[in-house]
């Protein structure tokens, strides 16, 4: 099977000063249709760089990112973005934001407003709709961008650390939400973490990576049952695993 | 005044909040507190110095004869027609330069020498090239509104977040969509503190323009006090001046908090 996405010997380096800069190293990953992956490694390994062109809203410098086989050119709404930094138009209720997407898709306005209840009800923000985003915690913001980029319902979901600046019990009730989603409504994710608990509880396969150059240093499966509940999360299976990549990502040997 | 002093939108008054009522009874005690201090600076002998009465005496009469409401109008009617002019020509400019770095390159030399030039000090040249109506004092009121609320409106969508750019590009906005959609909105707070400093501008440079040959006017009827040491009549000039210069601010803020509404207070 065509996978949904794959990154075929992709390098990309930006100009510095003193020459150029190798950001990512002849990276090869293939994202199969539906499957949940996650992304850790180390700040400044290229993570992010990485997400951005399978996006495309980075060129790779050179290499080959397939898109059901086709290369990307530019970004589209077949592949829903969720930024670090919210990203939701400060100017825009909540329901306008998600709103946003679906009016470029030029729906008729009823079947546009029920994909936005849709999207918002499935983030837990009914309650706050027309609230500005200024009003939203920090938490609540992340949420509304998730329901942006679900109401367009698009194929794929690139996530750039998106529960980073949250604490821990949101985070763990946002994890259990989008696994929730995800069940039910199965796109192929690509979601990048720092946090190796994070990484494992949420996976099909961990993607751990090296910097300097960035590249992919190991792949790991992860072979639990979903749902993911807390029996998972307390399981000795779940620690070894997490405890193999917890090592692949702090123990690295220093690139040859 | 006040909108001369104000640079970024976040520095606007709003950000704190005294009880409102504590504030007003402050603002008309200060007022009190002033007028009392001009009395008795009147009274108590500064030579020439004329008091508050004199003043409002002075005022009434102005308006009874309809030369206030003569001069005030023809100094509107110039601030307005420059204002309005320079802010409809800077708005769409400062789009062009912030949106393309060729337009950029193009016009932002011109914009930063005009800039450096006082625009009292285009006087000479206007009064050469335009005559002695209403042109020369209209284009240098247009030059000063222009000038401060372009720079305004240029950093305001320079300043636009990318990450916000980019969401819109991946929910798949065209580039007209993330402009009309996302640069317009994200940039209108420094539009309207672009107003603000042009408006102040344009209102500074009133007084000035109708030193050229003006047959009406604020600035005008102040010279013409001036020679025959008229100096009640110079007061209720200034105090004109002062308070229509402050409701047309005041508006713009009014303006600004409708429409900006949406910002974070930091
Ligand atoms: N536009 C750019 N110009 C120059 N260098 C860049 C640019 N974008 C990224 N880099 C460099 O590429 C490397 C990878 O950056 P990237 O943001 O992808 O890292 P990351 O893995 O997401 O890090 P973090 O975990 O800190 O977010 C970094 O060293 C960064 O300095
Ligand atoms: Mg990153």
């Amino acid at each position: 099977m065509i996978p949904k996405i794959s990154f075929r010997n992709v390098s990309k380096s930006f100009p510095l000063k003193g020459g150029d800069f190798l950001a990512l190293d002849r990276v090869d990953l293939d994202i199969a249709d539906r499957e949940f992956v996650t992304v850790v490694g180390p700040s400044g390994c290229g993570k992010s760089t990485l997400m951005s062109m399978a996006a495309g809203l980075t060129e790779p410098g050179t290499g080959d990112i397939l898109l059901d086989g086709a290369p990307v050119a530019g970004p589209g709404p077949d592949r829903g973005v969720i930024f670090q930094q919210y990203a939701l138009f400060p100017w825009l209720s909540v329901r306008k934001n998600v709103e946003f997407g679906l009016k470029l898709m030029n729906l008729p306005p009823d079947e546009r407003k029920r994909r936005a209840e849709h999207a918002i009800e499935l983030v837990g923000l009914s309650d706050f709709a027309d609230a500005l985003p200024k009003t939203l915690s920090g938490g609540m913001k992340q949420r509304c961008a998730i329901a942006r980029a679900y109401a367009v319902d698009p194929q794929v979901l690139l996530m750039d650390e998106p529960f980073g600046a949250l604490d821990a019990l949101t985070r763990v009730q946002l994890q259990d939400q989008l696994l929730d989603t995800w069940s039910r409504e199965r796109r192929t994710v690509m979601f990048i973490t720092h946090d190796v608990d994070e990484a494992v509880y949420l996976a099909n396969r961990v993607v751990v990576m090296a910097a300097r150059p960035g590249r992919i240093h190991r792949v790991i499966d992860v072979d639990l049952p979903y749902p993911r509940t807390e029996e998972v999360r307390l399981s000795p299976e779940f620690s070894r695993i997490r405890n193999e990549v917890w090592h692949s990502v702090y123990h690295q040997a220093p690139a040859a | 005044m006040t909108a001369a002093t104000v640079t970024e939108p976040s520095a606007s008054p709003r950000r704190r909040r005294p009880r409102p009522g504590r504030t007003v009874v402050l603002n008309v005690a200060a007022v009190i507190a002033g007028l009392a201090v001009w009395t008795g600076l009147s009274v108590s002998g500064i030579t020439g110095l004329t008091g508050p009465v004199e003043v409002v005496r002075r005022g009434a009469e102005l308006i009874a004869d309809g030369t206030l409401v003569t001069d005030v109008l023809a100094s509107l009617r110039r601030v307005f027609t420059g204002f309005v002019l320079g802010t409809v020509l800077a708005i769409p400019v400062g789009f062009l330069m912030g949106w393309y770095a060729t337009a950029r390159a193009l016009i932002e030399p011109y914009v930063q020498f005009f800039r450096t030039i006082p625009p009292l000090a285009i006087i000479p040249l206007a009064i050469l090239l335009m005559g002695i109506g209403e042109t020369p004092k209209v284009f240098v009121i247009f030059l000063a509104a222009f000038l401060s609320s372009v720079v305004s409106t240029f950093q305001g969508v320079l300043d636009v977040d990318r990450t916000l750019i980019n969401a819109a590009r991946v929910l798949g906005a065209s580039d007209r969509t993330i402009f009309m959609k996302v640069v317009v909105p994200a940039s209108t707070p420094f539009i309207i503190v672009g107003m603000r400093i042009g408006l102040g501008a344009a209102w500074g440079t009133l007084v000035a323009a109708e030193l050229i040959a003006a047959q009406e006017g604020l600035g005008y009827r102040m010279q013409q006090a001036q020679l025959y040491y008229d100096l009640p009549t110079i007061f209720v000039g200034l105090i004109s001046i002062g308070v229509l210069g402050l409701v047309m601010d005041r508006l713009l803020l009014l303006a600004e908090r409708r429409l900006t509404g949406w910002q974070e207070r930091r």
